[in-house]
């Protein structure tokens, strides 16, 4: 039995301590937004925050973790977090398999960087697309840095 | 959770010849829940208006697609071009998969073939969704006439209103809709001329982006069907190999374990969930047979191609005496060998199919580019008719050619269906996506031209060794009938060559080839404008006004070269160690050129500064999702060009993931891609989807060229050597 706390939302579940986070939200919790990539945290497909931290959560034992998680499903009510804004005003996605991930990754860079250098997206932004958004990621990411400094709310 | 004993396990323990012997019907409470809106299934004719078309009291429109959205805004761009005709509220219109079961009970002739290939999805239904937009106006308009008793003639549209201006009445299409079904028209209204748009051609917002923002977009891999078990999946490490023995006694142990499945070519675990699944899979032991290609390896399959060259050659284009020309005395010869390796596709979504079975009726849930082709696989796999198969496409997480068809995945998780006798959730390891793949196919070309005194070519001759696609792996290795795949942007090239002589060779292996991303237009635009800037250089000539002065009778891809060269800044002077190299080629019905500038400093770490990308699709439908492929093809072009390649050894394939098979990222993406839309009008409309590839790996080789002076002619160029002094 583990006990997570998923979008505010407390969980116990009788799965096994190594059972990767990943599937225990997509199968357990029913969370799909949460993509399977590739399964060695390359991709980071699978990005979910923990404590606000980014988490690739296919090589995460479910039972490891300790803080609140929050997935995409969790992320704002209505699309109203300031990356969800930049990625709908930049129009992002292409397939949008990895866009959970990316828009998870991109949140958790501008909660610990509020204004990201194009280095600072290099370096922190690693996830794969390969569909090529990362030009339109990257004007986001800076389209939502922006919104953050005229005082939006995550 | 209980796991399932283990003594269940011996009744879906079953060999080969047990395939087909179980067919157990699907739980009655699965049935209700097969429907998620997402991926609704579009068959309640008793609401609409057309087969394409679905208008609610509240003037919500429904349009139908029978193209797979897979992140080329194909869906967007479709809707456009009906509600351009229809005239409606673009505010208020919503997308659906149009039904493959629907058409085929239909012989195919309501929504066609329904694929999703070959930069057809917008160019091969334009007409059809027009017109569905067109008559589907032209009918709410007598219905609105009818109901005023008014001259049709004074019926006027507005913004999805019909409008008596006389009167100054108005009806919404809601409230006509119904009686518009009903509308016999006694002949189908012209469409509107491409000056009268008013939607089309304008920069749209995707209608699928908000659902990929918040997670609720549905893929594939996103199906969920009460009672269903995961099966996770182990396939011959050789293609063409087999299965010979499996021990599962370590399965024993873990929790949750339905069964073992063993297939022909593969072993599959199921069990109640995924993760569980992957763990009895890996506490396997299994031993497999080669199937006599254990000796294969890259090396021998390179030398193998190289050799083809020299070979006997199905002629492909012929014209005038290219031979002669090659041998004049005088002539200046110019010949080059190109090769390049094994791609795979590796779209984000791994392949993974879910099947429910009935005694009557399948329903499969998979992300397809051809739901047609996957409604005729899973009857025959499932042992029903095809009207008896319903299959629910989602959101495509990639396809790039490798869900044009060849759904292995789904042939498995029918055939485990069977046996397990409950819903089956089928996914594939990106180690199982990227090892049994059907590749780009590896490909070599040798190219000999003979220019006069002016440099101009007099002659070209190509000797392409390729795998067949249409054959897709091994077979008869004898020459045959090209194919076109194997030709593109060699054959007829727009060049003007007096003399051409172009030879094929379809020469497979056992490692199996299909249609990737810009098909033969990716690796023979490689091969073909690498030749013509060497060519260029031959000649002591700039290789944008050379490649000019052989397009004059071709105003379109003058009017790329030319667009290319200005917004490219080509000719402004870049010191030594930075360089610009320039391609272009007609592939998929469009005129397509890119620019790429490097700098590679004297250490030969090449970075990418720029790209400027220049498409003549002839017609634009929405400018937003045509830069969007424009901007993924220069990604996917650079991944492919700098380190795509799939090696063999001991006959399987090695790179299996991507620590393995590097992709582009972020700190990888040039500073600047620039594209520029350059429609020329006319008669036809282009493809957008794949024309972005095949000119990217050309210019970046010659762009290293002109930085360096080194010539590229093997893919990809993390092999090549780019230090210079």
């Amino acid at each position: 039995m583990i006990t997570l706390t998923v979008n505010g939302k407390r969980h116990d579940l009788d799965v096994e301590a190594d059972a990767p986070l990943l599937w225990v939200l997509r199968d357990e919790l029913g969370l799909t937004g949460t993509k399977f990539g590739c399964g060695i945290a390359q991709c980071g497909a699978c990005t979910v925050q923990v404590d606000g931290k980014p988490v690739r959560s296919c090589v995460t034992p479910a039972g490891s973790v300790k803080g609140p998680i929050t997935t995409i499903e969790g992320l704002s009510a209505g699309l109203k977090h300031p990356v969800q804004q930049a990625w709908l005003a930049e129009d992002v996605p292409q397939c949008g398999y990895c866009q959970s991930g990316q828009i998870m990754a991109a949140a958790a860079l501008l909660a610990a960087t509020p204004n990201p250098t194009d280095a600072d997206i290099d370096a922190k932004l690693t996830n794969i697309c390969r569909c090529g958004t990362y030009p339109r990621i990257r004007k986001a990411v800076h389209r939502a840095a922006a919104a953050l400094a005229k005082g939006a709310r995550t | 959770m209980n796991a399932i004993p283990l003594s269940r396990r011996a009744v879906v323990f079953c060999g080969l010849s047990a395939t087909g012997a179980l067919v157990i019907g699907v739980p009655a409470d699965a049935r209700a829940a097969m429907q998620p809106a997402a991926m609704a299934d579009g068959t309640n004719p008793a609401k609409e208006m057309t087969a394409f078309l679905v208008i609610e009291p509240d003037n919500t429109v429904t349009i139908r697609v029978p193209h797979a959205e897979m992140g080329q805004g194909t869906s967007t761009a479709l809707a456009m071009l009906v509600a351009e005709e229809l005239e409606c509220d673009w505010a208020k219109v919503r997308v659906e998969y149009a039904s493959a079961n629907r058409n085929a009970r239909a012989d195919g002739k309501l929504y066609g073939r329904m694929q999703t290939v070959g930069s057809s999805g917008l160019r091969t239904s334009v007409a059809m969704m027009q017109q569905a937009g067109a008559s589907a106006r032209e009918r709410l308009r007598l219905a609105a006439a009818d109901h005023w008793k008014i001259d049709p003639a004074d019926c006027a549209i507005a913004s999805g209103k019909c409008v008596h201006k006389a009167s100054n009445r108005s009806l919404d299409y809601g409230a006509l809709a119904a009686a518009a079904a009903a509308v016999q028209l006694p002949a189908e209204p012209a469409i509107k001329t491409p000056d009268k748009y008013r939607l089309v051609g304008k920069w749209t917002p995707r209608l699928d982006t908000a659902a990929k923002l918040d997670g609720s977009a549905k893929f594939g891999l996103d199906a969920q069907v009460p009672g269903m078990v995961y099966a996770a999946v182990w396939s011959a490490p050789v293609f063409g190999g087999a299965l010979k023995s499996v021990d599962d006694t370590a399965l024993k142990d873990l929790r949750g374990i339905v069964g073992v499945v063993k297939l022909k070519d593969a072993v599959v675990v199921v069990a109640d969930r995924y993760w569980r699944a992957r763990k009895g899979l890996d506490a396997l032991k299994v031993e497999w047979d080669a199937a006599g290609y254990g000796g294969v390896d890259s090396d021998g399959l390179n030398l193998a191609y190289r050799e083809a060259l020299d070979k006997p050659m199905a002629a492909a284009e012929k014209k005038g005496d290219a031979q002669a020309a090659l041998a004049a005395p005088g002539a200046k010869l110019v010949e080059a060998v190109y090769e390049a390796p094994f791609l795979s596709h590796s779209p984000m979504e791994p392949m993974n199919c879910t099947v429910a079975l009935a005694p009557d009726r399948a329903d499969v849930w998979v992300s397809t580019q051809a739901p047609m082709a996957v409604l005729q696989m899973a009857a025959k796999e499932a042992g029903l008719k095809p009207e008896q198969v319903y299959v629910h496409n989602a959101f495509v997480g990639g396809g790039f050619g490798r869900r044009g068809g060849a759904h292995d995945e789904l042939v498995q998780a029918i055939a485990v269906a069977k046996q397990v006798g409950k819903p089956v959730k089928l996914i594939w390891s990106r180690e199982q996506d990227m090892r049994r793949d059907r590749y780009r196919p590896q490909a070599a070309v040798r190219f000999r031209a003979a220019l006069d005194d002016a440099g101009k070519p007099q002659a070209f001759q190509a000797r392409i060794a390729v795998g067949s696609l249409l054959r897709g792996g091994n077979g008869p290795q004898e020459v045959q009938a090209s194919e076109p795949m194997a030709t593109e942007c060699i054959q007829n090239s727009f060049y003007a060559f007096p003399a051409r002589d172009i030879g094929v060779l379809l020469k497979n292996s056992h490692v199996p080839v299909s249609f990737w991303r810009g098909v033969g237009s990716s690796q023979n635009g490689f091969f073909m404008e690498s030749f013509m800037d060497e060519l260029a250089h031959a000649a002591g000539q700039d290789p944008y006004q050379y490649r000019r002065a052989l397009l004059a009778e071709r105003p379109d891809a003058l009017g790329v070269i030319d667009a290319l060269a200005k917004q490219s800044d080509w000719g402004q002077p870049l010191p030594k160690g930075r360089g610009r190299g320039i391609a272009i080629l007609e592939a998929y019905g469009s005129v397509s050129g890119q620019v790429v500038e490097v700098t590679v400093p004297q250490d030969g770490k090449l970075k990418i500064d720029r790209v400027t990308c220049v498409l003549d699709p002839y017609h634009v439908a929405n400018p937003n999702t045509v830069a969007q492929q424009m901007e993924g093809a220069v990604i996917m072009g650079l991944t492919a060009a700098l380190w795509g390649e799939i090696t063999i050894k001991g006959g399987a394939p090695v790179e299996g993931n991507f620590n393995t098979y590097r992709m582009a990222r972020m700190a990888d993406t040039p500073p600047r891609i620039d594209v520029h839309l350059v429609p020329s009008g006319g008669s036809k409309w282009g493809g957008v989807g794949e024309p972005g590839l095949g000119p990217l790996a050309p210019a970046l080789a010659n762009a290293v060229f002109a930085a360096t002076g080194k010539r590229v002619r093997r893919l990809p160029l993390k092999h090549a050597d780019l230090t210079w002094a």
